[in-house]
């Protein structure tokens, strides 16, 4: 594998990940469970189209064969999607979209760290934008974290319940194969290790100052990297790329 | 001061221009008149998040959906701005809220028809947004301030909403002919209930002299009405998509656009709450906010916690 | 819990460095911070401050109508606060 295509594949992993939690957020515009948190939604659902819409117009120049970001969204099938799992999982209620935001969240903000300093020079200001806007979006959900699981007793077992269920896609976040190899050689991807003690220490603070168990599913799910995913994503990507497909060519 | 010096007190003041603010006095019917229309108004902002929310998931490229998103923000913060306006009078919104949970209190007419192709987000934008511009900016010279303010804050940010829709329906018309198909077909549906929303016809709705003496109503229904046919009609032809009003044309001597007869009892069967889509409107609103209620719940109990850990430290 | 809406806020926004944070209108928010996230969503969606004060509403007294003739007409006949009223001798500076 060329450095190029490492790259190409390595942006994909970033920028699908970013669109599809951003759909999944999208998809509370207006069920939120206050006007002012349908708002914050909203907002962070837009910064992630827009993280998408760099990074996937980037990832076409790097792979230059003409397609744009557009093409790359739109008309890929789910075996070319390379988002983590942990994004297409449905929202459920509002504690499981809080826990699956914080963890993606919190994975998100050590990750972008290390890529401002990225030797790609493209990466690196992406990095150094989407990470002020992770930065907040983190404050976000931890805060949400804390309301939850030191909240009511129901609020309690909601977020506790949907931890659970998600952990077992947390730790696919950190594996590394080809690609990362080849570009943590290039210093254009940092190594996943660090990231992940980070993730590690920050995710059990913020469970314990929320009075939450840390999950102790040992079972992981992976697949994301080859495009092997669960059901969820089909019926997203139908969904996001019908319009866009049924009338070929067109301009929007 | 006797309420009738009052009244007067109040009307030279309106008559001078000057704004009334919370905490001025005012008479019963001008306050439960503004509760009335300032809550009707932050429902439709709400309830209009539906319709083009519904489009967000299915834009057909990355800039739409960016776009689209920023709009709908945008409508949830203008409910936002309104339910506070409306709270100076002394309701809260949860009051504000239960009166649309019940069915007590209405929103807009046009928000109860589906969106059923990516057009309708052009149509929407352009002319119930249009419509709603042309509306807006005469309240915004009404005499209740926090209202005022209100409106023009919100006419700032809906002149990006009525552009990207005409946007939209500028590249569908000028696209393949699948594409202006689109555009002609969300016209053809969205065009009478536009004019629909801006009100029944004055003499169907007699503007009472005391409302417009008190400047809660601007304009009547069809002075308003008659603007935004005049001013949306060239729009269209500039495009080139055809209002679906055969008896339309321009009137030489006025400069107006005269149009055929409008629908009413359409209209009035959707007030009653038989449009297409009233009833799944309405069950989406009552389902956020009571699949929400624990999540306000968990907030506010995790609030007087901290309140409680500070007191004690 | 009688509102389901939590209290109301009032929001201040700093336009810019070196000027007063203006009242721009109100959120409704369970506690401090969510207020001031709540308040940075709602009224900087188009980068319209740099700096953001919450006050719960209910904390808040003003004056009310019936005040102004005694509060504030008084100070309508103190024209000597203003500098205007004196007159200067064209030709004396930085006066």
């Amino acid at each position: 594998m060329t450095v190029q295509e490492a790259k190409f594949e390595y942006l994909l992993r970033l920028g699908d990940s970013s669109l599809i939690i951003g759909h999944r957020l999208s998809e509370w515009c207006g069920h939120g469970p206050i006007l002012e948190e349908d708002i914050a939604l909203i907002n962070i659902a837009l910064d992630f189209v827009g993280n998408a819409t760099s990074i996937l117009g980037y990832a076409g120049q790097v792979e230059g064969k003409g397609r744009d970001e557009d093409d790359l969204a739109f008309m890929r099938g789910e075996r070319e999607y390379r988002n983590l799992l942990i994004t297409e999982q449905p929202n459920g209620d509002y504690a499981n979209t809080i826990a699956r935001q914080f963890l993606f969240d919190m994975y998100m903000y050590f990750l972008y760290e290390e890529l401002k300093s990225s030797k790609d020079e493209t990466i690196a200001a992406i990095a150094v934008k989407s990470h002020k806007e992770i930065t907040y979006h983190l404050r976000h959900t931890s805060e949400w974290m804390l309301r939850l699981g030191d909240g009511t007793a129901e609020s309690h077992e909601r977020l506790q319940n949907g931890l659970n269920d998600l952990w077992m896609f947390t730790s696919e976040m950190f594996d590394m194969d080809e690609v990362d190899a080849i570009l943590i050689k290039e210093g254009i991807a940092p190594d996943l290790t660090n990231v992940k003690a980070s993730w590690e220490k920050r995710v059990h603070e913020v469970l314990t100052e929320a009075t939450l168990q840390i999950p102790t599913t040992t079972f992981k799910q992976k697949g994301s990297k080859e495009g092997k995913h669960s059901e969820h994503l089909g019926f997203l990507l139908a969904e996001m790329q019908y319009v866009h497909r049924a009338y070929p060519g067109a301009k929007w | 001061m006797d309420d009738t010096k009052q009244l007067e007190a109040f009307e030279a003041k309106i008559a001078s221009g000057a704004k009334i603010e919370p905490k001025d006095w005012m008479p019963e019917a001008y306050r439960k008149q503004l509760i009335r229309m300032m809550s009707q108004h932050a429902h439709s902002e709400i309830v209009g998040m539906l319709p083009e929310g519904n489009w967000i998931t299915r834009a057909p490229n990355l800039r739409r959906k960016a776009i689209l998103l920023a709009k709908v923000q945008d409508e949830a913060g203008h409910g936002l701005y309104l339910y506070s306006a409306t709270e100076t009078l002394g309701i809260d919104r949860s009051e504000l809220l239960s009166q649309l949970h019940t069915g007590k209190a209405k929103y807009s007419s046009i928000f109860n028809y589906p969106t059923l192709t990516w057009a309708d987000i052009g149509a929407i934008g352009w002319l119930v947004d249009g419509a709603a511009i042309m509306n807006q900016t005469a309240l915004a010279r009404g005499s209740y301030g926090p209202y005022c303010r209100a409106m023009i804050r919100i006419c700032k940010e809906e002149s990006f909403h009525n552009r990207q829709g005409y946007e939209i329906m500028m590249h569908l018309a000028q696209g393949t002919p699948e594409q202006k198909a689109l555009a002609q077909d969300a016209l053809n549906r969205w065009w009478w209930p536009s004019i629909m929303m801006l009100g029944p016809s004055d003499d169907q709705s007699p503007n009472s002299d005391q409302l417009m003496r008190w400047k809660v109503k601007m304009e009547s229904n069809d002075a308003i009405r008659q603007r935004f046919i005049d001013r949306t009609v060239p729009q269209a032809d500039f495009i080139g998509l055809t209002i679906p009003d055969k008896d339309m044309k321009l009137d030489a001597a006025t400069g107006h656009y005269s149009h055929g007869p409008i629908n009413w009892d359409e209209f009035f069967e959707i007030i009653k709450g038989n449009g297409p889509c009233n009833a799944k409107r309405l069950k989406a609103r009552v389902d956020a906010d009571k699949n929400g209620a624990w999540v306000r719940e968990a907030a506010t109990a995790y609030a007087a916690k901290q309140t409680k850990e500070k007191l004690v430290a | 819990m009688t509102d389901s809406q939590w209290p109301v806020w009032e929001v201040f926004v700093q336009a810019n460095p070196g000027i007063s944070h203006k009242h721009v209108g109100n959120v409704h928010a369970a506690d401090a911070e969510m207020a001031i996230q709540n308040a940075r969503d709602v009224y900087t969606r188009r980068s319209e401050g740099i700096s953001i004060w919450v006050v719960p509403a209910n904390t808040i007294s003003a004056s009310s109508p019936e005040d102004q003739g005694a509060f504030f007409e008084p100070s309508n006949d103190k024209p000597y606060r203003h500098p205007t009223f004196y007159k200067i001798p064209e030709g004396v500076k930085y006066l």
